[in-house]
């Protein structure tokens, strides 16, 4: 076995297990993953259409609660129910990541989910991100950067993030005739610009957030938000397009004009963001500092976005151009795990088949990285020293007991590590190991060892 | 019983390694400069100082919040332009007794509208995003003869406080202990790691001083854990918070006053918390940028510009409203939106630094920051001796 097994496994994959034969040609396993679909999301998961419904029955009857006491509890059970719902995905998506036969791909929804951030602040969108990364992330992983894109800021879960929902142009039908002010919010039309499409400093200016934001304008949920929603053109998932609050009228961005075709307008500029070349730069930069290293070798940005201009954003010809490329496959593990990679990695490494009694939620909570919660649209950070301190590393070592103490009994650290690190196992952790004075502490000090926190 | 194994924990940790041994007694302070202690809490998210400390005095104001315009009745009155938002109550009695000097239009030279790159401005010290790599909190620290420890309570250290000076970090854990024997041998397995030797060793230091009842991480348990850490003679004597959600696009009012209740409450205990020391303390809250002077269309406001400080501790001349207020009437708005900047914060930064350490602060600024503080200083005194 070559350090080539143990790159593929736990860099491109979510690390090895014991109870899986290593692929005898690592390059190839990882490649062929790329095939023509991701695996689906877990059946448990209920489709945003069926819990907008929900969401908007729920705001229904708060209205039509008056009195402040039965409001406030009425409000707490909703919020109760939102979280079982979030639970319940958070525990599903760990679940998948254990027994998934492409950890390759499944990598790559982590990751676009982290890059398209939520935060469950908000009830609303603390019942929606599951569904959301089911919906909008899942199926275009290997597809299309664009129809990612389009999925993404039409998702009743980023709208309410956002707060796009409620945005109203402030001359469109609905403003015109409203008692109280409305008028926009630029929330998503920034971080559109900013994050998820062509990043930050690139040379758009508040003209530009301000046009998109009018053009976003009538992007909304059904059911819910400003407006009569009658007359609502239902989208995929919940989403819908309400013309009264759209704000009328062309729009220029970037110093492109956009005709006012209702819906269409906002599909048109994201389209075009989608295809800049500084798009392709600000995205292969992410999934080169995920894959390879913090600081990614220009050179392979370069190749990179070459790959994503020619290919007009197909994501697999990207990934093959950076999983193709020597600096992919330099020995070493450059990259400090985050409390995810290390949680999964683990429980794969200790040969689990389900999380069991670990409840999902509280665990990543703890390891200070809450599943979907970064707490910005920016997402986690992917860099060490966000996950390399003093604090963190304590907890994972508190941590790891708990984790291996799950393992099935006869676990022998001495034999699943040089599985789980083929190649690249030192002789500091295997001696540790070796020494240590229970089967337990054995394996909690290979799941902390120097070797297994990075990849 | 997470308490009592925890206490197991520090106390091995100590017995292990001896790292603890630095509890050697210090020479008597001299001065307020020697024995000070300064303190930073940020406000991630871009907090609205229009909604923190109101200008109701501004006619132009009532006609750009609209129904987001705090009522003045309810507001604390300070003088004839300012109020402070009634959510600040704690704030309110610094300013009565003279420990709380607030600050108005003030702002980083950053002047885009990205939080992301606000914040790296306004941690960084730099006058563009990224331009450098560590915090002119860690600079601070290296330039101080006192050669203080800093601390920032939070599980990862926050850029302001990353850098070649090492730091400590904490944050309250409900876990339960590992076994000690897995401590000793994780210690062993590290001696030949660099990187996680430093965390391991900083890591057990910092829980050998902390408080083992605070376990909770609601503001006010923060404020008495920083606190704890802070009124110690052997412990950091610098600090770093961090409080998030000030970015209210939407149902601004509400969350504005839960956010501000919330930070008075970290304030007070932290006041509390450090009893006779907080007459050597400083504490400055900032944000990376302000907030749209309109509200927006969805009872909220979007990223701006001009902000507010507040400058707050024993030490500090408070009692007053720093601020060469520029007014909302449209044409003095920066770019016709945002509240004009009138005020550097980087300068409000190195001179209450220079002032709490006893340093030269027009000097302070060309070291802690890459442009700004040297631009326009602040020559005004913001500290007692």
């Amino acid at each position: 076995m070559t350090a080539d097994t143990s790159i593929a496994l736990n860099r491109f994959g979510l690390g090895a297990r014991p109870d899986e034969a290593p692929p005898p040609q690592p390059r190839q396993w990882v490649l062929e993953q790329l095939g023509p679909a991701p695996t689906p999301a877990p059946a448990s998961q209920e489709d945003s259409a069926a819990l907008v419904q929900a969401l908007a029955q729920q705001a229904e009857q708060l209205r039509q609660t008056p009195d402040p006491g039965e409001k406030m509890l009425l409000r707490e059970a909703q919020r109760k129910a939102a979280r079982q719902r979030y639970d319940a995905a958070v525990q599903a998506r760990l679940l998948q990541a254990l027994t998934t036969p492409t950890p390759v791909v499944e990598r790559l929804v982590h990751f676009w989910a982290n890059h398209f951030a939520l935060s469950v602040e908000k009830p609303e969108v603390l019942a929606l991100a599951g569904a959301f990364e089911a919906e909008a992330i899942r199926p275009h992983v290997l597809g299309r950067f664009e129809d990612m894109l389009l999925a993404v800021e039409t998702h009743p879960a980023m709208l309410f993030y956002l707060d796009q929902a409620g945005s109203t142009g402030p001359g469109s039908p609905l403003a015109r005739g409203a008692k109280r002010p409305r008028g926009l919010n630029e929330n998503l039309a920034r971080e559109i610009l900013e994050l998820h499409t062509l990043g930050v400093r690139t040379g758009y200016g508040q003209r530009d957030v301000t046009e998109l934001a009018r053009a976003l304008t009538g992007q909304t949920v059904q059911g819910m938000g400003p407006g009569n929603p009658n007359r609502d053109l239902a989208g995929p998932g919940g989403g819908a397009w309400r013309a009264a609050l759209h704000e009328p009228g062309p729009r220029e961005v970037l110093g492109r004009s956009y005709a006012d075709h209702g819906p269409q307008q906002s599909a048109a500029i994201l389209r075009d963001l989608a295809s800049s070349p500084d798009t392709a730069r600000h995205l292969c930069t992410r999934l080169a500092r995920h894959l390879v290293a913090d600081t990614p070798q220009p050179a392979l940005v370069d190749r990179m976005a070459t790959a994503w201009m020619r290919s007009r954003g197909d994501l697999p010809t990207v990934y093959q151009a950076l999983l193709t490329a020597p600096e992919a496959w330099e020995p070493g593990a450059p990259k400090f795990k985050t409390p995810w990679e290390w949680t999964t990695s683990s429980l794969r490494g200790l040969g689990l088949h389900a999380p069991g009694k670990l409840q999902a939620p509280n665990l990543l909570t703890q390891l200070g990285q809450p599943v979907w919660r970064p707490g910005s649209p920016a997402g986690y950070d992917d860099l060490a020293p966000r996950w390399a301190a003093p604090e963190a590393l304590v907890r994972r070592v508190e941590l790891a007991p708990r984790l291996a103490a799950q393992a099935q009994a006869g676990t022998d650290a001495r034999q699943i590590a040089p599985l789980l690190l083929p190649g690249s196992l030192s002789d500091a952790t295997a001696q540790a190991i070796a020494r240590a004075e229970s089967p337990t502490t054995a394996l909690a000090l290979l799941l902390v060892s120097p070797d297994f926190l990075r990849r | 019983m997470a308490q009592t194994s925890r206490r197991r924990f520090i106390a091995q940790g100590a017995s292990l390694t001896g790292l603890l041994a630095w509890g050697t007694p210090q020479a008597a302070p001299t001065s307020a400069a020697a024995d000070a202690r300064f303190v930073f809490i940020i406000q991630r998210g871009a907090a609205d100082g229009l909604h923190t400390l109101v200008p109701y005095g501004d006619p132009a104001y009532a006609r750009l919040r609209g129904e987001l315009a705090v009522p003045v009745e309810q507001a604390t009155r300070l003088d004839s332009l300012f109020a402070l938002h009634p959510a600040l109550t704690q704030v309110a009695t610094m300013y009565t007794q003279g420990e709380a000097l607030l600050v108005h239009a003030v702002a980083s030279p950053y002047r885009e509208r990205s939080h992301f790159d606000g914040q790296n401005v306004l941690e960084t010290g730099g006058s563009q995003p990224y331009q450098m790599r560590d915090g002119w909190l860690n600079r601070l620290l290296g330039l101080l003869p006192q050669r203080p420890r800093a601390i920032a309570l939070a599980p990862t250290v926050p850029v302001a406080l990353r850098g070649d000076s090492k730091v400590l970090s904490y944050a309250p854990s409900n876990l339960r202990a590992p076994p000690d024997d897995l401590l000793l041998r994780v210690q062993q397995l590290y001696r030949s790691d660099a990187q996680l030797d430093a965390l391991w060793t900083t890591a057990l230091q910092t829980r050998g001083m902390a408080s083992s009842e605070v376990t909770k991480q609601d503001p006010a348990s923060l404020g008495t854990l920083a606190a704890s850490f802070l009124a110690r003679d052997d412990g950091p004597r610098i600090a770093m918070l961090e409080t998030e959600g000030w970015d209210t696009h939407s149902g601004q009012a509400g969350r504005m006053a839960s956010q501000l209740k919330g930070l008075d409450a970290l304030l007070g205990a932290l006041r509390t918390g450090l009893g006779d020391t907080w007459a050597r303390t400083t504490v400055l809250v900032a944000t990376e940028f302000g907030r749209s002077a309109a509200a927006n269309g969805t009872g909220g406001t979007d990223h701006g510009t001009g902000a507010v400080a507040l400058l707050l501790g024993g030490r500090v001349q408070g009692g007053r409203v720093l601020a060469d207020w520029p007014g909302l009437d449209t044409p003095a708005l920066l770019d016709g939106r945002d509240l004009r900047p009138t005020l550097g914060l980087d300068a409000l930064i190195a001179r209450a630094a220079a002032e709490s350490f006893g340093l030269d602060p027009e000097r302070l600024g060309r070291q802690l920051f890459a442009r700004g503080a040297v631009a326009q200083p602040l020559r005004e005194p913001l500290l007692r001796g």
